[in-house]
């Protein structure tokens, strides 16, 4: 949904699992809606790990642990690999989350985050294992994604990293436009390339 | 000193975005009916119609059923899916090559033997395995629906240039060793996301000695290593593999064409971010174990135990074979095996279907495995026909199946149940991707076939 992104301060929900693929995020069976309601990608987010077969909750599934919640998903390294599902980002929007941290994404998911105005985080293997020991110490931890200064913060530790978000990027998720707003004025550009 | 790939990338670039990404023009669009409803919907609700609907392909294959294809789909939901796209293509005026046309299968088997995937082209695609478009010396890459919506819209796409590798592999490949024993080995060597963030040029003289076939099922699993795509630069064999194809230029147009295709190869002095070089003769057929297609072993060797694992990958290693009920250390030959599927855009060309009946003719399929053969399009099942390949299997107790994507990603009835193992030649075996709990092994066609012949995990060199 597209959004104005600032300052974003929360809890957080811990999956230490590294490579964490699209078909966990979304399985491929709920990818058969024909429309974009982020509520149904949200509601069978990591589906598989989060129910079992007759629909009951999976206990110590991070999603169904009380203690946890929070608009930041902190994820091992790899996170969003496999199929290039844009579900897997409507899902993870969906269900509420803003900022995915990791110390590594998959190139197409993080674009798909991108697009679907969900931050993708980059921090170092040495933050997010201090992040994760933080939440696991005291799942009332909170994390501070600052937009416009691109920092990101472990509240509990005051440990704070830059993270990466180019330029354009960056307006575009502070203004709440997307790349289609952007290719639409370009016209003249691309027939001028079509007659080259 | 440029890579092939800043070549085509870059004479594709309409603009560097201040402070962004590339406005890339692309050529070719194709999509299926999983991936493109909402960007459609995203037209409407922006009231634009598709800038270059001529450059748009369109067909279904994931919702498609392996058998009665003349029927309507069982499944309403999957139905409703597959209606969408024929409707959506005809609003907006694109090609659709609907379930039972003649050209209709995978998209990545149709593009190539259609010859709407050319080289030096930009092809998108909203599925991952987009990079298959690559074997014939084109940038290939999967996309997400908005970036499809994008491309729609405007022929463009916004995409930061990712970096540069080659990785060489030199030598000759030894007996039963395929091209997808080639991408597992790879996969294994770099991980799943060894090259992410790179496109790769395959170079060396194994990767120049494989068929087009080959090239295809190479350049189709790049993404398992985390490479957005993966290409070979196009030869002689390129040529002659797409001459006389529907959409390869004709008469004239294919000399000038040919003439400039030969100027596509990376410089002798280009600059690649990363080089890697193997050597053919160290890569086996392979076999996975676990639960990404980078858990891979040489078929007759041994799961690493825990102590091979790293302390933070631990626990997704352990995760992993819990869910394959396989333990640390343990050889895999002998094991038995439930299903064996040949067929999806990695395995599901007439090449496969020939490797896979030079282990069964003869032989009879063994009996409690069920095997599903699907070809890749209806080119391929044609194929299969003419060149008598249908009778040789039948006569060993196999079917074909009508095309489609089948037991690869468990969209369509084809699915694998839970608990059961599967000998795939698919390109994933992330939990439940073919059926809720099932258990995936990648390998080749020939490790499929022997598989299928004994029912256990079998060294396919003992048939050759």
């Amino acid at each position: 949904m597209k959004q104005k992104f600032n300052i974003i301060e929360s809890t957080c929900v811990p999956l230490p699992l590294e490579n964490v693929d699209t078909d966990q995020i979304i399985p491929a069976r709920f990818l058969k809606a024909t429309t974009r309601d982020e509520s149904f990608f949200g509601e069978n987010l990591f589906r598989d790990w989060r129910y079992n077969p007759d629909g009951s909750p999976v206990k110590g599934f991070v999603l169904n642990d009380p203690r946890y919640g929070g608009e930041i998903l902190v994820a091992g390294r790899n996170f969003g690999s496999g199929s290039s599902r844009e579900h897997a980002a409507w899902a993870i929007a969906g269900y509420g989350f803003k900022v995915v941290i990791s110390s590594f994404f998959a190139d197409i998911h993080k674009n798909n985050e991108l697009n679907n105005f969900v931050l993708p985080v980059v921090v170092s293997p040495e933050f997010l294992a201090q992040l994760f020991e933080s939440i696991e110490a005291d799942p009332s931890t909170r994390v501070r994604v600052d937009v416009p200064a691109q920092t990101v913060t472990n509240l509990a530790t005051g440990m704070c990293e830059s993270f990466e978000l180019n330029p354009y990027k960056k307006y575009c998720l502070m203004n709440a436009l997307d790349d289609i707003d952007f290719l639409l004025l370009q016209k003249d550009r691309i027939e001028a390339y079509e007659k080259r | 000193m440029n890579t092939l790939f800043d070549k085509i990338w870059d004479s594709h670039v309409v603009q560097h975005v201040e402070g962004g990404p590339d406005q890339l023009y692309i050529d070719r669009l194709y999509c299926h009916e999983v991936t493109t409803p909402q960007a459609f919907d995203g037209l409407r609700a922006r009231g634009i119609r598709c800038l270059r609907p001529e450059k748009i392909f369109c067909m279904p294959d994931h919702n498609t059923p392996t058998e009665g294809q003349d029927r309507p789909i069982g499944d309403p939901v999957s139905r409703r899916q597959v209606d969408a796209l024929a409707a959506n293509a005809a609003e907006f005026g694109l090609t659709h090559y609907g379930m039972m046309d003649p050209d209709n299968g995978i998209i990545h088997v149709v593009g190539p033997e259609k010859g709407l995937s050319l080289p030096g082209m930009t092809i998108v695609c909203g599925d991952s395995h987009t990079s298959t478009h690559g074997a014939v010396g084109a940038v290939a890459f999967g996309i997400g629906t908005s970036e499809v919506e994008m491309v729609m819209a405007s022929q463009c796409i916004l995409q930061q240039k990712p970096k540069s590798m080659r990785i060489r592999i030199e030598g000759d490949l030894g007996k039963g060793v395929t091209a997808k024993d080639m991408a597992l080995f790879l996969m294994n060597r770099l991980t799943t996301s060894g090259a992410t963030g790179y496109f790769v040029e395959y170079a060396g003289s194994a990767v120049r000695s494989l068929s087009m076939e080959g090239r295809l099922t190479l350049c189709n699993l790049s993404i398992e290593m985390g490479a957005r795509g993966g290409f070979i630069a196009p030869d002689e064999k390129t040529f002659a593999y797409l001459k006389g194809r529907d959409y390869a230029p004709k008469g004239e147009d294919w000399d000038k064409a040919v003439s400039a295709w030969k100027e596509l190869r990376s410089d002798d002095d280009a600059v690649f971010d990363r080089e890697i070089a193997f050597d053919a003769a160290d890569i086996q057929p392979m076999i996975t174990y676990g639960t990404n297609p980078g858990m891979g072993i040489p078929v007759g060797g041994s799961i690493p135990s825990l102590a091979d694992i790293p302390a933070e990958g631990r626990a997704s290693f352990c995760k992993s074979l819990e869910y394959m009920g396989f333990q640390p250390g343990e050889s895999l030959l002998g094991k038995p095996v439930d299903y064996v599927f040949l067929g999806a855009c990695t395995n599901g060309r007439i090449e496969d279907f020939r490797a896979f009946a030079s282990i069964v003719a003869g032989r009879r399929k063994a009996p409690g495995v069920e095997a599903w053969l699907v070809p890749g399009s209806w080119k391929v099942s044609r194929q299969i026909a003419d060149e008598g390949l249908d009778k040789v299997l039948e006569a060993a107790g196999f079917r074909i199946r009508q095309p489609g994507c089948s037991a690869c990603l468990a969209m369509n009835p084809d699915k694998i149940p839970a608990g059961k193992y599967c000998v795939s030649t698919s390109n994933r075996n992330f939990e439940g991707r073919q059926g809720p709990g099932s258990r995936t092994l990648l390998a080749s066609p020939l490790t499929a076939a022997a598989a299928a012949v004994t029912g256990k995990i079998t060294d396919p060199r003992e048939f050759l």
